[in-house]
């Protein structure tokens, strides 16, 4: 796929359009998006592996609105993204060249290190096996758990809304992402409190969640804004981090597409997708299945009244029963 | 040289605890922290931890002082974390240089008393390094991995932890742990440092000599391109060190305190005249001229980077301080 990813860019950029793709980095897991606008910058830096995690929905934002069209190379779950932001009216859409690209799970290079693997210089197989080449010798992993999590939980092959496709076109998947947020369910209002007071704690406030975050998309967020009386860089006690999530996963309820960018990219690595996974599955069960982003037409459950919708003593009704 | 074995560092950090308050690098390898240490807390099987030791004397939020109004009066009521002496154990080399960098920014003229204080309550015991990260470059700085500084410096080989005490705090930590034996010298291998991919970092153009030019190169552009202008590169770097100040009013009383800033924000030295950094690109390139110029060019050279790697694991887009020191540094053809 990288070959013909690395074509379709060249001719792209040939026929006349800047392209936005992974540029190689020191390593061959630290890949860093770029605009690519030169064919030797592509032959020489252009990647498409399984280490290009990254999203690039986002930078659309900003992309399309240059002068002259975009191409760009999204995965099924990018697509999403890129759907929803242009029902948000956020992308020119007239401005992008959108290829999806067939995708068979990203992997993450934090997920090998998890598993006791230093000093990591290559992974090699395409197999179920990886063999990880480090300083201290090789190591083998299996692939399924060097996955992201967002991959090993796909929800969709699909790519949506694109110009072109390279590969198959793929389906919904029957995805296990709501185990989790399960098992959170089945706990105890207390439990869960002490569950989320203990990963949120380790928050830095660094915001590199909502900056990556595709749904995370106003011009000036409140919380950078000095003259908004809620401004900060850091807590003034120890629930205020807290309050930042949480509110965060509110304000991106019902457009939030489970890309799991924010997750990803946290430093500290804080499950903050179970926050959104949870707000979309209680969206499913009370307002019917809803996935965002799926499509240009239907109306987001949160923002379209209906005579059927849920009274707002579902609130209680739902909390006293967990 | 001290030793004792390994097998039994527990009794070693109960009789340490027993005495200040001791803080251990512990925790699973992907959110491994400094914590005070408790009954059956290990270290952790991290090369480092997710935020740097520096947390320990410049922390991430700290009080400075309340204001309490009552009609006309207002009562101005020192708020001070109260300084007791504690011990940080298992510093890496990397973090333990950034100490001195830090030293010369908060502990110059007018000194900043709250850091002081930390710095003099704590006793820094280092532990050197066996396993380095591919994402290691403290070498290119002048570390010594394998030979870390700070008040006591440990190594782990074979069966032993061997401890040198290299200041008076540091004989006074160890002359109190009467369960220490005397030992030899511990086993060193420093192969592996020699075939880190990161080592040979081109710093030669980088320092105040030639600050305008690098100023202005054309390649800032690409390299700020893509970055999310999120913090997380400044607050898991153990150099990083501006700070905002910050009021809150509690309702009752006016509490200020200061708290960790990052240039990669839109309000970093926000002021009535506007942001001087305009856009991303400014501000990207602040954090590492910075580092990389400024810092070495007020300094007699030092940089103000260790090359502890964290920024190159933690950027969500992989931008990082190794990145564009290749860029800027490497002569054109």
């Amino acid at each position: 796929m990288q070959e013909r990813v690395k074509a379709r860019a060249i001719e792209l950029l040939e026929s006349g359009v800047r392209v936005l793709g992974w540029k190689a980095g020191e390593f061959f897991y630290d890949v860093t998006p770029a605009v690519f606008t030169s064919r030797e910058e592509i032959e020489k830096e252009f990647v498409f592996g399984p280490f290009c995690g990254a999203n690039m929905s986002k930078y659309l934002i900003a992309e399309s609105r240059k002068e002259g069209r975009v191409g760009v190379f999204l995965k099924p779950c990018d697509t999403y993204s890129f759907q929803q932001l242009q029902k948000e009216h956020r992308i020119w859409r007239e401005n992008v060249y959108a290829v999806g690209v067939q995708c068979e799970g990203m992997c993450d290079i934090e997920a090998i290190r998890s598993a006791g693997i230093k000093g990591i210089l290559g992974v090699d197989g395409d197999g179920s096996t990886l063999t990880v080449h480090t300083l201290y010798g090789d190591k083998t992993i299996a692939r399924k758990d060097a996955l992201a999590e967002r991959c090993a939980c796909c929800k969709s092959k699909k790519m949506l809304g694109c110009d072109e496709l390279l590969g198959e076109q793929g389906e919904e998947l029957d995805s296990a992402r709501f185990d989790q947020v399960e098992k959170l369910e089945a706990m105890t209002p207390d439990e869960r409190f002490a569950f989320w007071r203990k990963e949120l704690s380790r928050c830095i406030r660094c915001n590199a969640c909502r900056n990556v975050c595709p749904a995370c998309s106003c011009e000036k967020c409140v919380f950078d804004n000095p003259n908004s009386g809620v401004e900060n860089k850091a807590a003034a006690n120890s629930f205020e981090e807290n309050l930042f999530h949480i509110i965060r996963a509110f304000h991106v309820a019902g457009r939030c597409t489970d890309c799991g960018e924010c997750s990803r990219v946290c430093p500290q690595h804080i499950p903050l997708h179970l926050l959104n996974r949870k707000f979309i599955k209680d969206i499913n069960e009370l307002y019917g299945g809803y996935q965002a982003g799926a499509d240009m037409e239907t109306r987001p459950p949160l923002t379209n009244f209906q005579m059927d919708d849920p009274e707002p003593s579902v609130v209680h009704e739902r909390g006293s029963e967990q | 040289m001290k030793k004792y074995p390994v097998s039994q560092l527990d009794s070693l950090f109960a009789a340490i605890a027993a005495k200040q308050r001791l803080y251990i690098p512990a925790g699973e390898a992907k959110t491994a922290a400094f914590q005070p240490w408790e009954e059956g807390m290990r270290l952790t099987a991290a090369l480092n931890t997710v935020r740097s030791a520096k947390d320990l004397f410049f922390p991430q939020v700290e009080n400075l002082v309340n204001f309490k109004v009552t009609g006309k009066q207002i009562e101005v009521i020192e708020n001070r974390d109260p300084a007791e002496p504690f011990v940080v154990f298992g510093v890496r080399a990397c973090d333990c240089r950034s100490f001195e960098i830090l030293d010369k920014v908060f502990l110059c003229d007018p000194v900043d008393t709250y850091y002081e204080t930390r710095r003099a309550c704590g006793t820094v015991v280092t532990l050197a390094c066996t396993e380095p990260e591919e994402t290691c470059f403290c070498t290119a700085f002048g570390i010594d991995p394998t030979d870390p500084a700070g008040d006591v410096s440990c190594w782990i080989s074979g069966e032993d932890l061997y401890l040198r005490a290299n200041t008076e705090k540091g004989e006074a930590l160890l002359g109190g742990l009467e369960m220490l034996e005397e030992g030899g010298e511990p086993v060193t291998d420093k192969t592996v440092f020699d075939r880190l991919p990161l080592q040979n970092l081109p710093l030669d153009k980088f320092g105040g000599e030639h600050m305008m030019e690098l100023f202005r190169r054309a390649e800032w552009a690409g390299l700020a391109e893509s970055c999310l202008g999120c913090g997380a590169c400044t607050f898991v770097c153990p150099t990083c060190q501006c700070y905002d100040i910050k009021e809150f009013n509690t309702g009752d009383e006016i509490k200020r305190f200061r708290c960790w800033d990052s240039c990669m924000y839109s309000d970093f030295t926000l002021m009535s005249a506007g942001q001087p950094r305009p856009t991303q690109l400014e501000r990207f390139r602040q954090r590492f001229m910075h580092k990389l110029v400024y810092y070495p060019s007020t300094h007699d050279g030092e940089f103000g980077c260790v090359g502890c790697g964290r920024c190159l694991q933690k950027c969500p887009i992989s931008m990082n301080i190794v990145k564009v020191a290749k860029t800027l540094g490497e002569e054109k053809p």
